[in-house]
């Protein structure tokens, strides 16, 4: 019996590493082909999820969560266009401060726009209640985030691996220089890059919206899980970030299993762990650029 | 030709020092003549949402006491501020008394933040009305003669909550699962509940310590489901309740979920919709009675929404403070310690009046259980619950709900 409960938070885990991946996956992209680390990251996240509980009003949940990443992803093209192009080959301290600053901004926007009490909304009842599948329980909710999280990993994996823009973005992580040498402009490809990036995490916003608070500093507080999973994965890797979000996910559900109340120090000694033994994360690249 | 300018110089020279001497000063003499009075609550982190209000309310209070001419004929001037944590709280509080010169302290919301204000405010001999904190422990062994307690504590709520689960047969025999918020006020709480079941033949099945920064509670309900409990029973605080509320409606588990502990804006952040069960509350907008009606119209006309508990209590106590301060015509925190201790009755906007109990500065006060309406019979979003009777009832003591000398004491240093 226990084993089954321990089996069942560890496949709770893989489904709640599913959505990190969501969020942590656009932060690992931007900063392996910009070279700029996001802390705005997270204002697109709570974005996703304000603007979501706003068309659900008019439009349902459905059209809602379709459309709340695909307006953010058009707002990443105006953040990269007018202040992230500006600092790709700048001190990356100024991207630091830049993006911190607009995080704020954001923030206080949103409190502004919406004010500082929570908004809310909820599951379609269709996706209620939990489905038992042999001896686990799941939340039908959840599941249908899990499946839309697997058939976006397959696209994004397929968008940079078979395509010829994958192959630019590829090569543009590695050796932006060679790139450039061969004739080729990057910035369009860092714009499309940004989009699914913000896109993605308004996503993860939209989706969490029924089921978690929606409120201005939302975007602060799952920043901090979306850097674990990147430093843990490495950068510039793509199946660095998905094993780590999962990973991240039954770590936490194990812990919780055995010893609830170092649930959520667990990611972090995990976290401490794997940068002892490889300072890059687990599938990093050497990437000659930020050696 | 060349004396006008000069005596122009001279002129405005002597303008302008006669403004330092005569103006400036009469401009700091204003500002002296009012009273300062420091507000702390939290604005930020898991609290923020209900702390907020609380500020809309003490805001509200100050400006309704200086326009109806302020206190001792002097305006008050509200300092309120974010208290973020337990250690910027007391070092907050320890700057508004020393370096801004506030006659007294209200507010707060987290009993770990409020524990620490308590102890500047003791070390400072002034007083702090605690608006927001319901640890039993800051009014028993923590307690301390400059520190007052508005809203209900612990037990209260326990006893309140418990009463009506009571009356529908939802604890005698009964296995509980508990969440719990991991900080003083949730290990406070869980006290107060094993208290309870252990008087009313309740098992209690199994317990879950939750960091206050949690935010997907999936892991801890698969543990709820595997226990198997009668009731689930929610011991946390401010976003935790709003997470789980919306959690435990999305896994839709058969095990009714109750709660000792919830404030209104956390429900209202949950949503119609996703919030079922029976819980505590110390005031709701809808109560029935002058003084509360009039609050809740003035609050809505400034804010545009109604108030939530934690405005209403933060409001009540500047407004109690406020008529102490002109009853004893002094701030000084003797004169208005003997004043409280007294036992001095104050309208707060409730059916009964309510007073500092003398050995241990509990506000004694009514509370109320509540349900939730069906999301059909709901007049606008903020029309979520139906309260209970009042407790105690009308011809029982009000301090029968409370902790007695014996389950809580409190030794108050003269």
């Amino acid at each position: 019996m226990q084993f089954e409960f321990l089996l069942e938070q560890v496949v709770n885990g893989l489904v709640l590493g599913g959505y990190y991946l969501l969020i942590a996956l656009g932060l690992s992209l931007i900063f392996s082909v910009g070279g700029i680390v996001n802390l705005a990251h997270g204002a697109f996240y709570a974005l996703g999820a304000y603007i979501c509980v706003e068309l659900t009003k008019r439009l349902g949940f459905g059209v809602s969560v379709v459309i709340s990443p695909l307006a953010v992803a058009l707002l990443g093209i105006l953040f990269e266009r007018f202040i992230l192009r500006r600092f790709y080959t700048a001190d990356p301290i100024l991207s630091l401060l830049v993006t911190f600053g607009l995080a704020m901004v954001a923030e206080q926007a949103i409190r502004m726009i919406w004010g500082a009490a929570p908004v809310s909304t909820e599951i379609p009842q269709s996706f209620r209640g939990s489905v038992i599948v042999g001896d686990f329980l799941f939340s039908r909710y959840r599941l249908l985030i899990l499946g839309v999280v697997a058939a976006i990993m397959v696209g994004v994996w397929l968008l940079l691996h078979k395509t010829s823009f994958g192959r630019v973005v590829r090569a543009g992580i590695q050796r932006p220089d060679m790139v450039a040498a061969l004739g080729i402009r990057l910035q369009p490809y860092m714009t499309a890059i940004v989009m699914l990036g913000v896109g993605l995490a308004a996503l993860g916003g939209a989706f969490f919206a029924p089921i978690t608070t929606v409120h201005p500093a939302m975007g602060a507080d799952i920043m901090t899980i979306a850097f674990v999973v990147v430093v843990i994965g490495g950068l510039g890797s793509f199946w660095g970030v998905i094993i780590a979000a999962l990973l991240v996910g039954v770590v936490r559900g194990i812990a919780i299993h055995f010893e609830p109340a170092a649930g959520e120090a667990s990611i972090y000694i995990l976290m401490f762990v794997v940068l002892l033994v490889r300072p890059r994360g687990l599938l990093g690249e050497r990437i000659e650029k930020f050696e | 030709m060349i004396r006008y300018p000069r005596r122009t110089l001279l002129r405005a020279g002597a303008a302008f020092a006669g403004a330092a001497a005569l103006g400036f000063p009469a401009i700091a003499r204003a500002q002296a003549e009012k009273i300062r009075i420091g507000h702390l609550t939290p604005l930020t982190g898991f609290l923020g949402v209900i702390g907020s209000y609380a500020q809309l309310g003490a805001k509200l209070a100050a400006e309704e006491i200086n326009a109806s001419g302020g206190i001792l004929g002097r305006p008050i001037d509200l300092l309120s501020e974010d208290s973020i944590n337990p250690a910027t709280a007391a070092t907050k509080a320890q700057r508004m008394l020393e370096q801004d010169g506030a006659v007294v302290l209200l507010g707060e919301i987290s009993s770990a933040s409020s524990l620490t204000i308590m102890q500047v405010a003791e070390r400072n001999k002034k007083v702090f009305f605690s608006t927001g904190a319901r640890s039993d422990a800051l009014r028993g062994k923590s307690c301390n003669k400059y520190s007052f307690h508005c809203d209900i504590p612990n037990t209260v709520m326990v006893n309140a909550v418990g009463t009506a689960l009571s009356q529908q047969g939802m604890v005698k025999g009964k296995k509980f699962f508990t969440l719990t918020a991991d900080y003083i006020f949730g290990h406070d709480l869980l006290k107060a509940a094993k208290t309870f079941f252990g008087a009313h033949d309740a098992n209690l099945i199994g317990d879950e310590l939750i960091a206050t920064d949690v935010t997907d509670f999936s892991p801890y309900l698969l543990k709820v489901r595997q226990a198997k409990p009668d009731v689930v029973c929610c011991n946390l605080a401010g976003n935790q309740v709003t997470n789980l509320v919306k959690q435990y409606a999305e896994f839709g588990f058969p095990y009714p979920l109750v709660g000792f502990n919830l404030n209104t804006g956390d429900a209202w952040a949950a949503g119609a919709g996703n919030l079922s069960g029976t819980w505590p509350t110390v005031w709701y907008h809808t109560l029935d009675n002058p003084t509360s009606k009039a609050f809740v119209a003035a609050f809505s006309k400034k804010y545009g929404k109604p108030p939530e508990n934690h405005a209403w209590i933060d409001y009540v106590t500047l407004k109690l403070l406020a008529e102490a301060i002109n009853t004893t015509k002094s701030t000084d925190s003797g004169e208005l310690i003997a004043y409280f201790e007294k036992q001095a009755q104050f309208d707060i906007g409730k059916a009964r009046k309510a007073y500092f109990r003398s050995w241990d500065h509990q506000l004694v006060q009514e509370a109320y259980p509540f349900t939730v309406k069906p999301k059909d019979q709901m007049k606008d979003q903020w029309d979520m619950l139906v309260l209970g009777d009042a407790v105690p009832a009308a011809n029982d003591p009000l301090e029968t709900i409370y902790p007695t000398k014996e389950q809580n004491p409190c030794e108050m240093k003269a």
